[in-house]
């Protein structure tokens, strides 16, 4: 059987698999529809949540960050891990007592005002939306290389796909949906891991494998890494950062805007209990981990493997780096996964100094004394993922289930958007802003509806993505770290916290984040506006753009802080309801209203 | 009435106690252990590497799962022991 016809066997069963479980699972009541009827288990909900929160990027990017910035893009393992942390003990619990439907149900009824209410769907909306686009050019990319469909129309199948479980099931169809597609996608991403870890170290366990010996050169993994990547002129793998506080906030900001996501935040609320809410969150993290831990391994051996297919010499035990530099392979020896992926374009080669061989080191060093004119391979961090199972020299089955996984992981985090999207309009904006007595079966269709637009604006910014597309994940993180995580916390915390210094707030965490942002990135990302080159000279205090998430949501914080206290206390039946969502008894399944 | 206030108000600063120890872990092992103080673990090794990069690896994320199951599991022995569960 051919690699493509076992391409399209695997994506093809996990399509039916999904198709199937949205028949079973369809929405017959808007509960149903936003809520998956409040019946989740906390494990399945953990589940549905890893997939929910792991993207195309965590799935095909986050090994490729790793493998390139080794121990400095830490911030993004600590980052995306940490926020369930501050989600658990903060959030999740009292916003499940609370017990409505959507994220700006509660900043709306907490703050007893519609401005606030308002101010959230906008966040929200814009959030989600840039963060769906990623999505849908990440389905793309996959549907291309694996099905040898136009991109296009890769897209296209994956709207209609998401369009079928997602309108139909609403949370409930998503919900099941997430937890195949979740253990697809872990399935597909350890398999070639655990065959890179036992070739390399022996370790059949990836996690444990990192932290080992190397058995071709007997020195331990990391170790032997370092050895060689500096020997091409790069930092060091482990290398220490310079800049702490960057490193800080970064992480920070991640951790915030994590917990501050309303597609994450609204599948806790599709637990039967709070107690379940609290357990779902533990769970949640631990399907999570399981791909984290796995990630920083595939990263570190996957650039080992590269640099040693490159310079065979290095491979073993080496007493002169210097020499074993200077026989790298012939191009024309080059391994097949090198030419498979030359045909994407995602791996070049161009012969700088014309001796046939391929030099791969740093630019930014000099070797010109070694005859070398410049580096020769260009390799983009994306494909180490999709091409560990040919690296490996696995069989053609582990290919098609990587491209079922990495199809999996763009869909699962695609539906949990839209569905946030979808609920914001019908419920948020529809159902309690414009029109409050629209019918059950009334709001259910303009759920249905808004979700349907929802899906072909994002097709529509997936064929044609602003060529702002990778900046504007910090955009994402920013709104829900600076806004949206500080309103939710503060209302659930401050008794005191009233809709002034809320709103006032939000607009002061969002409006300087955006600015920072807009700074440095271009204003509205606008290619070439931006007001100060985006260097590390020029950022305030060294934070960059993508670490003011964490400082937007300070000001958040100082903001609604001073503006509350000279303004009159929130009303006695608020304050009765922050002390309602403080305890856990008497939740019940989340109510209609 | 004043009981079930004063029983509710000492609930929820146990939990409030209780988030503050578990967030204090939180940010040692992570902004602490694997950014900050690295340096200062950088002489205690782990297969190849120091103690640090494996905190900002594994380690962190390995106790931010302890951190959550230990904070759920506390609280519903709160919740029973104040009655406020369900």
């Amino acid at each position: 059987m051919s690699q493509f016809a076992i391409n399209l066997l695997f994506v093809g069963a996990s399509f039916a698999l999904y198709i199937g479980i949205a028949i079973w699972a369809r929405a017959g009541s808007t509960k149903d529809f936003y809520v998956a009827g409040g019946g989740v288990h906390p494990i399945t909900n953990g589940m549905a949540t890893a997939a929910d929160w792991m993207s195309a990027a965590s799935f095909i990017s986050m090994a490729g960050l790793l493998a390139s910035g080794g121990y400095a893009n830490s911030t993004f393992l600590m980052g995306w891990t940490g926020g369930y942390v501050i989600l658990a003990m903060l959030l999740a619990p009292y916003l499940r007592k609370f017990g409505k439907f959507t994220v700006p149900d509660f900043i709306g009824d907490r703050f007893y005002s519609n401005t606030a209410r308002l101010v959230a769907i906008v966040c929200l909306i814009v959030a989600s939306v840039t963060y769906v686009i990623g999505q849908m050019t990440g389905a793309g990319v996959a549907f291309s290389r694996f099905l040898e469909v136009s991109n296009t129309w890769g897209i296209w199948l994956a709207a209609l796909i998401v369009f079928l479980y997602a309108v139909f099931g609403g949370m409930k169809g998503i919900t099941y949906t997430q937890v195949a597609q979740y253990i697809v996608l872990i399935i597909a991403y350890t398999i070639p891991a655990v065959f890179i870890a036992f070739q390399l170290t022996g370790n059949p366990i990836p996690m444990f494998g990192m932290f080992s010996t190397h058995t071709e050169s007997g020195l331990p993994l990391l170790a032997k890494l370092d050895d060689v990547v500096s020997a091409l002129g790069f930092r060091d793998y482990t290398a220490d950062v310079d800049n702490k506080l960057n490193m800080v906030l970064f992480t920070l900001s991640l951790m915030v805007g994590t917990a501050g996501l309303p597609h994450v935040i609204i599948r806790f609320f599709t637990v039967p209990k709070v107690a379940d809410a609290r357990w779902s969150a533990g769970w949640a993290l631990v399907f999570i981990a399981l791909l984290y831990l796995t990630a920083p391994a595939v990263g570190s051996m996957a650039r080992l493997n590269l640099a040693t297919t490159v310079y065979p010499e290095m491979a073993g035990q080496v007493e002169n780096y210097e020499e074993a530099a200077q026989n790298p392979i012939l191009y024309e020896e080059r391994p097949d996964w090198v030419r498979t992926w030359e045909e994407t374009g995602l791996i070049s080669f161009n012969d700088l100094n014309n001796d046939g061989r391929i030099q791969m080191y740093n630019d930014a060093a000099d070797y010109s004394d070694r005859g070398w004119e410049g580096n020769e391979l260009t390799v983009n961090n994306d494909i180490l993922v999709l091409a560990n199972p040919e690296i490996a020299n696995l069989p053609g089955w582990v290919i098609g289930l990587i491209a079922a996984g990495g199809i999996a992981a763009a869909l699962s985090t695609a539906a949990g958007l839209l569905l946030a999207i979808s609920s914001a309009i019908s419920h948020d904006l529809i159902k309690t802003m414009i029109n409050p007595k629209i019918s059950e079966k009334g709001e259910m269709l303009a759920a249905r509806i808004s979700m349907g637009g929802a899906i072909l604006l994002a097709t529509y910014l997936g064929l044609n993505p602003p060529g702002f597309a990778a900046q504007t994940v910090a955009l994402a993180f920013g709104i829900a770290g600076a806004s949206l995580f500080p309103a939710l916390m503060m209302g659930i915390f401050s008794k005191r916290m009233n809709n002034s210094g809320a709103i006032a707030g939000m607009l002061a965490g969002l409006i300087c984040t955006l600015l920072y942002i807009f700074t440095y990135l271009g204003w509205f990302f606008i290619p070439d506006t931006n007001t100060l080159a985006n260097t590390p000279d020029n950022w305030i205090f060294g934070i960059s753009p993508l670490s003011f998430g964490a400082v937007g949501a300070m000001i958040n914080f100082a903001v609604a802080f001073a503006v509350s206290r000279v303004t009159a206390a929130p009303p006695q039946e608020i304050q009765d309801l922050v002390e309602s969502v403080r305890y856990p008894k008497g939740a019940g399944m989340a109510i209609d209203h | 009435m004043a009981d079930d206030k004063t029983n509710a108000a000492e609930y929820w600063k146990a939990n409030v106690r209780l988030i503050f120890g578990c967030l204090a872990v939180w940010a040692f092992v992570s902004y602490g252990c694997a950014i900050l103080f690295r340096p200062l673990l950088a002489g205690i090794p782990v297969g190849g590497t120091d103690l640090g990069f494996w905190f900002a690896q594994q380690g962190s994320i390995l106790t931010f799962i302890v951190l959550i199951f230990f904070y759920a599991w506390k609280m519903n022995k709160l919740d029973q022991k104040f009655g406020l569960g369900e």
